[in-house]
């Protein structure tokens, strides 16, 4: 087995012991994305200083300067491109900030960096966050490890197909409408969506800041409690971040009896039309838990059939106005013809011309359609009322259970090319996924093996906001029972 | 017929924290092209606003000075609209929530008291500045982005206004009352304090308003007085020839002292208004208010009140003299030293104001008057030591120079003569020169007195004390 195969809390053990150094893994994993190019997962592979930040961290593993409290010492990290890491450029997959070099860490750079964790790329994405497929890039599309022919989800799809390919030990993503837990599900790794405000967004290029959050990806439960350990915690420079005490994740991940949790199953998300393996899957994941003393009970969350549409009222909206800033006026690109060098309106509109893609574009007109006045009151204003009966639905259901179970995407991976002339298809492949963002909760994906054609099916686990110690036990436990039977 | 004119002021108020509103970026004035600035004021990718609590403190503080009611709960939005000079190309600011409002300020116009309305006062972010070169034929402009994200207040009157000169006094009192609370310096030149008018005018005694005009770019009091006069001017000229007002904004122009047309209604902006995601809503404690409340400087009413009370001033006297912050707290330290307050007020009423506004200056300006040299001067006056004459005289070196006046005095040798002996030989020489007056005095024309004193005056170069001198003349000529 290749280095690049294992999970961070093995390579952690193997790094204390000295059977392996950083700069060994690092190779390995430098080496794997060398081999694997076409997959696409990495808009900036950072070889040279991922290689130095090794063998610093070996130094330091070797002179006794790394010890408990640097939990992801010397493994390789991948990071989606809309997280800024200073003197890297970040490029949010889009044409508009290609070159755009970020003078600051995000707040989640600077934690992966305080426990010696090796960034080792920045990774592909669509357009700012704005896709299901990783196909809205500026750098070409992702590709499924599993099926090279089909898309990798999106909008983390680099990141995932990353950590799903051994391109990277873990990565991080963000996700606003599902666009960790998606594309985990699509590539088979797990992909976690932490509580809104748990995990600090500064230096996260905003899409949508109401429901933008930073989470991981890893190969399992007990690697995504480690990398929540890391990231998760209070931050100043982030008006929304949540100031309260944060558990330990990773200990006890294992202690927690699946016997007695109180497991719901919304309705809403067993839909017509959905595919049929994934359904079977998920309902011999539910009988599985069933038999293993879980308390399995159907439920509803009444508001999930307008989640969808409120999303694109919501996260358009903001979009339009935290793209506002792109234009050509103080960094990034900008539109260098004649008629824009004479006409500060012109400048404007070709700047945002060339550098957005067609989806990005989509969305800031259905923003500023929906925030214009006359029609606030009917959009805006009543997908908000409409986001506080979807967050009612889950503040009932988590009185009553434990976590919820469904499914994470309707369909496994579908082919390149399949759906991104069709934006409604498109932006359907969310349907499971959004709730959590519009609720503020916690969600997470874990594989639940592959179907006939062996592409990845993922099952996702909901819990109440700040629930995360729960929920990673009782996906730990969820993870064995499938690891066994499915 | 005749019209009357419907005035109300927006006003932008910088506010003087050390740092800027949503970073650590100084506020400070004057420095270097974009050197006050870092990633958030600059609105990089990925940067978020975190709010200074010393701003909500100042907002709030402004508030109370002008009678408002604090909001329990208050949010920011994002006004948006694109603009070189607004780095993310929206300004944070509050649209439906501010932070004050229904506040009041009594202004004083003619000795009629008239009560003015604030509509609301609430808190933003200010805009950088565009440099447009000045060169013929230059094709760019330069952005300083220094100002990005330095604190304002917007203070919305309601259209209580009805004349220009309203609106002066208005702005006057508006400023003295944020300058007592100590939350702006409110220079317009330097433009931290900055007013946009909406007038219009309607045939007097109608109920409903006529069409409103904007209008900008007003640079000084004086100009906005200019601008409001011409623009009332304009609209009764253009109703009266039958021409309808439009709604549109209009910008003042200093040199040609007119008001030109720059948008129309239909031009206006959509700001498309929603509530700013990266900040949270703030719920405003009841006693973090009685806190600020308990530790604001006075305000002038008040200080007017005490003054009449504890100094017995007369309410006019208490009036003037607490109107700007600057002078109340010069007289209050001129009282520790001289206790004499009504004496001190006088003095500040008559020669220091009056000199001040005949060389149109602030008492700020006069870097060298110290209020113990005014203090001692008086109490030299007040006590006999010198003339009241002697000490008009010497009051304007003590304005302009830091000097004590007991050296002036002294180098002058102007000390009061109050020594009978000395006065006698004069009083004498002067009746001896003067029979004819001498002759109407013991006639019964009194008045002629104070003619023989100014003689003895004269003759002493003003330190015969006046007191002695009357008496002996009394004595002798009875």
């Amino acid at each position: 087995m290749e280095w690049n195969q294992y999970k961070a809390w093995e390579l952690i053990g193997f790094l204390a012991k000295k059977e392996v150094s950083s700069r060994e893994i690092t190779e390995s994993v430098l080496k794997r994305i060398e081999e694997r190019k076409q997959i696409n997962a990495y808009i900036s592979v950072l070889k040279e200083s991922a290689l130095q930040a090794a063998a610093q961290t070996d130094e330091q593993y070797r002179t006794g300067q790394i010890d408990k409290k640097h939990l992801i010492a010397g493994i390789p990290i991948a990071v989606k491109d809309n997280i800024c890491y200073k003197n890297n450029r970040t490029t949010c997959g889009s044409r508009i900030l290609e070159q755009f070099i970020p003078p600051y860490n995000a707040f989640v750079i600077n934690r992966i960096l305080e426990h010696r964790g090796i960034i080792i790329g920045k990774t592909n994405m669509d357009e700012f966050a704005m896709g299901s497929s990783t196909e809205t890039s500026f750098f070409g599309p992702t590709l499924n490890p599993a099926d090279t022919g089909c898309i990798p989800g999106g909008s983390s799809g680099g990141s995932a197909a990353a950590v799903a390919d051994s391109q990277a030990i873990l990565g991080l993503g963000s996700d606003t409408g599902g666009s960790i837990r998606q594309p985990a599900s699509l590539c088979g790794c797990v992909g976690m969506k932490p509580t809104y405000g748990l995990v600090s967004r500064f230096g996260l290029v905003a899409f949508a800041s109401s429901l933008d959050q930073i989470g991981g990806f890893t190969r399992d439960v007990k690697d995504m409690s480690l990398l929540l350990n890391v990231i998760a915690g209070h931050d100043k420079k982030d008006s929304t971040s949540v100031d309260r005490p944060v558990p330990d994740y990773f200990s006890g991940i294992g202690q927690l009896n699946i016997k007695g949790i109180k497991i719901g199953i919304p309705r809403e998300y067993f839909i017509e039309g959905m595919d049929k393996e994934i359904k079977e899957r998920i309902e011999k994941v539910i009988k599985l838990l069933e038999k293993e003393g879980a308390i399995i009970e159907e439920t509803s969350l009444p508001h999930t059939e307008y989640a969808v549409a409120d999303y694109y009222i919501i996260a358009p909206a903001e979009a339009s106005s935290n793209l506002a800033r792109y234009d050509g006026v103080k960094y990034g690109y900008r539109s260098k013809s004649e008629e824009s060098a004479n006409n500060l309106i012109q400048m404007y509109f070709n700047t945002r011309k060339d550098g957005f893609g067609p989806e990005v574009k989509r969305r800031i007109l259905l923003g500023t359609y929906s925030l214009s006045s006359g029609y606030y009151d009917a959009y805006y204003l009543k997908a908000l009322k409409v986001r506080t009966l979807i967050k009612q639905d889950f503040e009932k259901a988590f009185k009553k259970f434990d976590v919820l179970l469904t499914p994470t995407s309707p369909t496994p991976a579908f082919r390149i090319g399949e759906k991104i002339k069709d934006p409604l298809q498109m932006y359907l492949s969310d349907i499971f996924t959004i709730s959590t963002n519009m609720a503020g909760i916690p969600g997470i994906s874990l594989p639940a093996g592959n179907n006939s054609k062996g592409l990845p099916v993922g099952v996702q686990l909901m819990a109440g906001p700040f629930e995360e110690k729960k929920l990673l036990q009782i996906s730990y436990a969820l993870e064995q029972i499938i690891k066994d039977k499915v | 017929m005749e019209y009357e004119s419907v005035i109300g002021l927006e006003v932008h108020v910088q506010l003087n924290t050390k740092s800027k509103i949503f970073c650590n970026c100084s506020t400070q004035f004057g420095r270097t092209p974009n050197t006050n600035v870092c990633p958030v004021c600059m609105g990089l990718p990925g940067v978020l606003p975190v709010l200074n609590k010393e701003v909500l403190n100042k907002a709030v503080m402004a508030g109370l000075a002008l009678n408002c009611t604090i909001a329990d709960f208050s949010k920011f939005d994002r006004k948006q609209y694109f603009y070189p000079d607004l780095p993310k190309n929206y300004q944070v600011s509050q649209y439906d929530l501010p932070i004050c409002i229904k506040g009041y300020v009594d202004i004083k116009t003619n000795s009629q008291s008239k009560r003015i309305g604030i509509t609301r006062v609430h808190m933003e972010e200010d805009a950088g500045k565009l440099i447009h070169s000045e060169k013929p034929g230059s094709d760019f402009s330069l952005v300083d982005y220094n100002r990005t994200g330095v604190p304002l207040i917007e203070i919305v009157s309601e259209p209580d206004l009805s004349l220009p000169e309203e609106a002066v006094v208005y702005l006057n009192l508006l400023r003295n009352r944020l300058r007592y609370v100590a939350v702006s310096e409110c220079n317009m030149e330097e433009g931290s304090l900055r007013c946009d008018a909406n007038i219009s005018i309607r045939p007097k005694g109608q109920k409903e308003l006529g069409t409103k005009t904007e209008v900008k770019n007003m640079n000084s009091f004086k100009a906005v007085e200019k601008a409001l006069k011409y623009e009332i001017k304009r609209q009764i000229s253009a109703v009266e020839k039958k021409e309808r007002i439009v709604q549109e904004t209009r910008l003042w122009d200093s040199e040609k002292e007119v008001t030109i047309s720059m948008r129309s209604k239909e031009e206006a902006h959509d700001y498309r208004y929603f509530p700013e995601p990266d900040l949270v809503p703030m719920v405003i404690d009841r006693q973090v208010i009685e806190g600020i409340k308990k530790n604001m400087p006075e305000l002038p009413d008040l200080k007017a009140e005490r003054y009449v009370k504890e100094f017995g001033l007369t309410h006019d006297d208490a009036e003037i003299i607490t109107f700007e912050k600057e002078m109340a707290l010069f007289y209050e330290e001129c009282v520790k030293i001289h206790r004499n307050y009504k004496s001190v007020a006088n003095w500040l009423r008559s020669e220091v104001m009056q000199y001040l506004n005949r060389n149109n200056k602030a008492i700020t300006d006069m870097k060298d008057l110290k209020p113990a040299n005014l203090a001692k001067l008086i109490k030299l006056v007040d006590d006999g030591i010198i003339t009241g004459k002697i000490g008009k005289e010497l009051v304007i070196e003590i304005i302009e120079k830091d000097i004590d006046p007991a050296v002036l005095i002294e180098k002058k040798g102007l000390k009061q003569v109050s020594d009978e002996g000395a006065i006698e030989k004069i009083v004498d020489e002067v009746i001896k020169e003067n029979p004819d007056a001498v002759e109407k005095f013991k006639s019964g024309k009194t008045g002629i007195l104070g003619f023989l004193v100014g003689q003895v005056m004269k003759k002493s170069q003003g330190k015969a004390n006046p007191a002695i001198v009357n008496k002996l003349f009394e004595q002798k000529m009875k």
